[in-house]
């Protein structure tokens, strides 16, 4: 077994394409005002329902918005708010699990029963109960995407903290006479940070797919915000007719969601953690 | 000789390493086994001895391993045996007891499931005589009550019993060769002198062979006639169990006997210098670094395998010198000049002290009784005096320490430290009688964070116990280590890349790095090799000699204990048995039980007369009120030990023990033991 980049780990094909995916997203989302070949908004609609040309690359919808520069600035709400959300719930996932698991007992306990409470409601459907109660708009969406993301987060980080909280070096600590807060910080953190990366890249990419579910049903971003559920929604009554304005935005959700998906796998190959059925 | 049954002809196994080469883990090795030969490999952890073991069933573990040479069984050759002839062979001729029973057994499945699976597979048998089948192998190891075992699932089992199902599962095929991988690793002493009788009595009047691989010399000695040494993947010595442990002619084979701790013995068992390196090549002796013997010619060319005798066979160029050199272990700390280094006043004092564990029970409504399992303990250390606590599995030997350094809270009694009791738990505690009281851990895997470096796992007790900064900390740190024998090359490194013996010593440097008085030793030295252990008690016992530290170790292998310890107390399921000087209570023992543990040590070479250790059907439940050890005691007077407590009886001095019988049945019960004297 001889390798001729010893320094990286081996990288399968689809891991590099994956990969590629992923800096292609976040280069256009961050790019957009360069890369768009015009403003998202922009109505004109002399050039409606157009096909693909070389003026527009993936063609106009209903009002003559250029769809490429659509399916651009819609990387940006869609990574925005997914990050955000996946951010978010990590952290505030990551913390609360590792609280839980180290107190243990009564807080436990009554954690993890309002946890299982609210994993068995289905997703979609707590998304839209929170959201019908609260309105649309960013801010709610990520408040949403973390309500119902995060107790996953908790209940894995949970259990892996739990695997070390018994172990002979967190006793070590406790005879020392260590603060819980450095326990935490300076013994578990850095035990758990495989675990946290992992998460975070796999909800990241549930989230999108979430996001773009939500703005699909209308209880997403407003409009007129280039969104890719959005647009989706808006186009689908002219599939046959036009079917760039879903198709376009479709392939941008795909390979995004895929990209994340085998980011997070090569992550956790990486720190060697075996990823079973996770929720 | 008869004819081999199964060969091993210049077998050489390599592993690929990082840097794209092959690190050989067995060398050169040919053994021939014949019917009915019992023969042991013993070496170090990483000469090579499993993968051998392995390699015995054809087997090779792992992703481009290089094999050289060949394993012969019956004229055929296993690793050119396609895969389904090979399994036929596997379970029906050559069987194998893994590692670690407990781990290799189904969790699963019962008893019966597992072991009727080799019987359907190799005999064809199934239901009522499989059933039939499988109580009679269960009934064979000596395991009470088969057709119950037969029933239960493996964790429902003890240690000793998991080991007997594995035992029974592998001679359900009825093999020629049973290959058993450190078989009685992790069991008590006691545990362990049972199955190795068990073992004896099934393998001496048959034909079929025996491979048993070990670390521990006692356990060969008591089992094999032949025995055959490895040290870094090359045989180094083979012969009769007897000359061989007898009269040693690899200077490496003397370390490893003088390295053991023996109940005998006037000095500490002698550390050999130095550690294994994979890298032998042709040039040079594979030993030479660690070697006391070792000139010129060793380090130019490599000695061979010759053979002496008819089946004796060395590898080494001074084995007539190595042979008739006597005292290999005239180095070591005689245990005489051990007296404790200060006098007076009790340091640490444990007073009447109980615990007990709630069971939980899925009833939350039912009040279940705790569980007693340390019953009014006392022990009084003294500055610079080591004070043992021996016991099997489960005598309330942990609990102990953990009362002690305030992780359980005791139900009666209290830990006194400088005559002022301490608080029960250790967040009550002040931050100095923390500092004061350290204890090690029995497995330094767990007792290390795995992320972080030497110089941070021993930064954290400074910047706890003397707000030392990184800078400030750095050169007690590397002073520590260079006390362990370590030196500034580890700071860098995580506990992943360091040997078992290495862990331990940093364990051991982040607990004195806090300046402590007392250290509570849990079973410090019970996971490591001979020679690592040899070597990690002579530093205990010089870093006692320096500072007057006074030690509570925690230990279940009595021959290390007659090492290092000053006293010794001797614990049954929570109760003091019998205490006092650990030479007077080794030398005459007074309570049963001490004797039954002294007689399961086993020595190199083996004694002449066999252990005789009782165990109980089924797993000791402690009852309450008599003596705790009444249904494991030879001589318990039925109504009287099951009914009333056994008083306190004093020998001579401190030495005071717990029993009905007068001394004179004690004496002529001892004398049924022939306990080895000094």
């Amino acid at each position: 077994m001889s390798s001729s980049r010893p320094w990286l780990p081996h990288i399968s094909l689809p891991t590099l394409i994956g990969i590629v995916l992923l800096a292609i997203h976040l280069i256009m989302a961050i790019g957009a005002p360069w890369l768009a070949p015009y403003p998202p908004n922009t109505i004109d609609t002399n050039n409606a329902f157009q096909a693909p040309s070389s003026q527009h690359v993936f063609g106009t919808d209903r009002y003559g918005r250029d769809i490429l520069a659509r399916v651009i600035y819609g990387g940006q709400v869609a990574l925005v708010i997914s990050l955000a959300s996946a951010v978010l719930s990590v952290l505030l996932g990551g913390l609360i699990g590792v609280i839980v698991a180290y107190v243990g007992g009564i807080v436990d306990e009554i954690t993890m029963r309002v946890i299982d409470a609210v994993i068995s409601i289905p997703g979609i459907l707590l998304l839209l109960v929170i959201v019908t109660g609260l309105g649309t708009g960013t801010p709610v969406i990520i408040l949403a995407m973390v309500l119902s993301y995060m107790p996953g987060v908790i209940r894995v980080i949970r259990a892996t903290v739990q695997e070390y909280v018994p172990r002979d070096f967190i006793v070590a600590a406790r005879l020392r006479g260590e603060r819980v807060s450095d326990i935490v910080w300076v013994e578990l953190l850095p035990n758990i940070l495989d675990v946290l990366c992992v998460e975070f890249a796999m909800r990241a990419s549930w989230i999108v797919l979430s996001v773009s579910g939500l703005s699909f049903l209308g209880f997403g971003v407003n409009p007129p915000t280039p969104d890719w559920g959005l647009m989706v929604n808006e186009n689908r009554a002219v599939l046959v007719l036009s079917p760039w304005g879903t198709i376009f935005p479709m392939i941008a959700v795909a390979t995004l969601v895929v990209s994340l998906n085998v980011v997070s796998d090569e992550i956790a190959k990486v720190f060697g953690i075996d990823r079973g059925v996770r929720r | 000789m008869n004819t081999p049954l199964l060969s091993v002809d210049n077998l050489t196994i390599g592993f690929p390493n990082t840097t794209s080469t092959v690190t050989p883990v067995v060398r050169d090795v040919s053994v021939h086994i014949a019917p009915g030969m019992r023969i042991g490999v013993v070496g170090e952890s990483g000469c090579g001895k499993s993968t051998l073991a392995y390699a015995l069933l054809g087997m090779i573990r792992g992703a481009g391993v290089r094999v050289h040479g060949t394993v012969t069984y019956a004229g055929a050759q296993l690793f050119d045996m396609p895969p389904a002839q090979l399994q036929h062979i596997r379970g029906a001729e050559i069987a194998l007891v893994p590692q670690n029973a407990g781990q290799s057994l189904a969790p699963h499945r019962t008893v019966y499931a597992q072991i009727a699976e080799v019987l359907e597979i190799h005999q064809q048998l199934q239901g009522d005589a499989a059933w039939q089948r499988v109580v009679q192998l269960l009934a064979d190891m000596r395991l009470r009550n088969p057709a119950r075992i037969a029933r239960r699932y493996p964790h429902q089992l003890s240690g000793g019993q998991q080991q007997r199902v594995a035992l029974a599962m592998a001679l359900a095929g009825q093999p020629k060769v049973l290959v058993l991988d450190e078989p009685t690793t992790g069991l008590d002493v006691t545990t362990q002198a049972q199955l190795l009788a068990l073992l004896h009595a099934l393998t001496n009047d048959t034909d079929m062979a025996m491979v048993l691989v070990s670390h521990d010399l006692g356990v060969i000695a008591q089992t094999c006639q032949q025995v055959m040494v490895m040290y870094a993947g090359e045989v180094v010595e083979m012969g009769d169990t007897a000359d061989v442990f007898q009269q040693p002619h690899h200077p490496y084979t003397r370390g490893l006997i003088a390295a053991m701790p023996q109940l005998t013995a006037t000095r500490l068992p002698y550390a050999m210098p130095g550690q294994m390196r994979r890298s032998a090549t042709d040039q040079q002796c594979a030993f030479l670094d660690r070697c006391a013997f070792a000139q010129s010619v060793c380090a130019t060319t490599a000695p061979t395998l010759e053979f002496v005798a008819h089946t004796r066979a060395v590898r080494c160029h001074h084995w007539q010198t190595v042979a008739t050199h006597d005292d290999v272990d005239s180095t070591a700390t005689p245990l005489l000049d051990r007296a404790p280094v200060g006098e007076g006043t009790p340091l640490l004092a444990v007073r009447q002290v109980s615990a007990t564990y709630h069971q939980p029970d899925w009833r939350w409504w039912v009040r279940t009784p705790p569980q007693l399992v340390v019953a009014q303990v006392d022990i009084t250390l003294t500055p610079g005096h080591t004070c043992a606590v021996v016991g099997e599995s489960g005598s309330g030997k942990s609990t102990l320490a953990r009362v002690i350094t305030g992780l359980h809270q005791p139900a009666a009694g209290n830990v006194y430290l400088d005559e002022t009791v301490l608080p029960a738990t250790v967040t009550q505690r002040s931050q100095d009688a923390r500092r004061r009281i350290q204890l090690i851990f029995q497995n330094p895997d767990l007792s290390l964070n795995p992320r972080h470096t030497v110089a941070e796992l021993l930064y954290r007790p400074q910047a706890v116990f003397f707000g030392r900064t990184r800078a400030q900390a750095l050169p007690h740190t590397i002073s520590m280590l260079q006390q362990m024998r370590l030196d500034e090359q580890y700071l860098n490194r995580v506990p992943q890349q360091l040997s078992g013996g290495e862990k331990q010593r940093v364990a051991i440097a982040r607990a004195f790095l806090a300046d402590p008085d007392v250290v509570v030793c849990d079973e410090v030295v019970s996971a490591l090799d001979v020679s690592v252990q040899a070597s990690l008690l002579q530093l205990l016992v010089d870093i006692q000699r320096q500072r007057g530290t006074a030690y509570l170790f925690i230990a279940h292998d009595l021959a290390v204990v007659r090492a290092v310890a000053h006293t010794a107390i001797v614990l049954f399921a929570g109760h003091v048995c019998e205490q006092g000087a650990t030479a007077e209570v080794f030398a005459v023992p007074h309570h049963p039980y001490t004797m039954q543990l002294l007689s399961a040590v086993l020595t190199v070479p083996r004694r002449t007369v066999q252990p005789q250790v009782n165990l109980p059907a089924d797993d000791t439940t402690l009852t309450h009120g008599g003596c705790p050890f009444r249904q494991r005691c030879p001589i318990a007077i039925p109504h009287l030990c099951a009914d009333v407590v056994p008083p306190w009886q004093q020998v001579a001095g401190s030495h005071t023990f717990r029993c009905h019988h007068p001394p004179d049945v004690l004496a002529s019960l001892r004398d049924q033991f022939a306990l080895p004297t000094t």
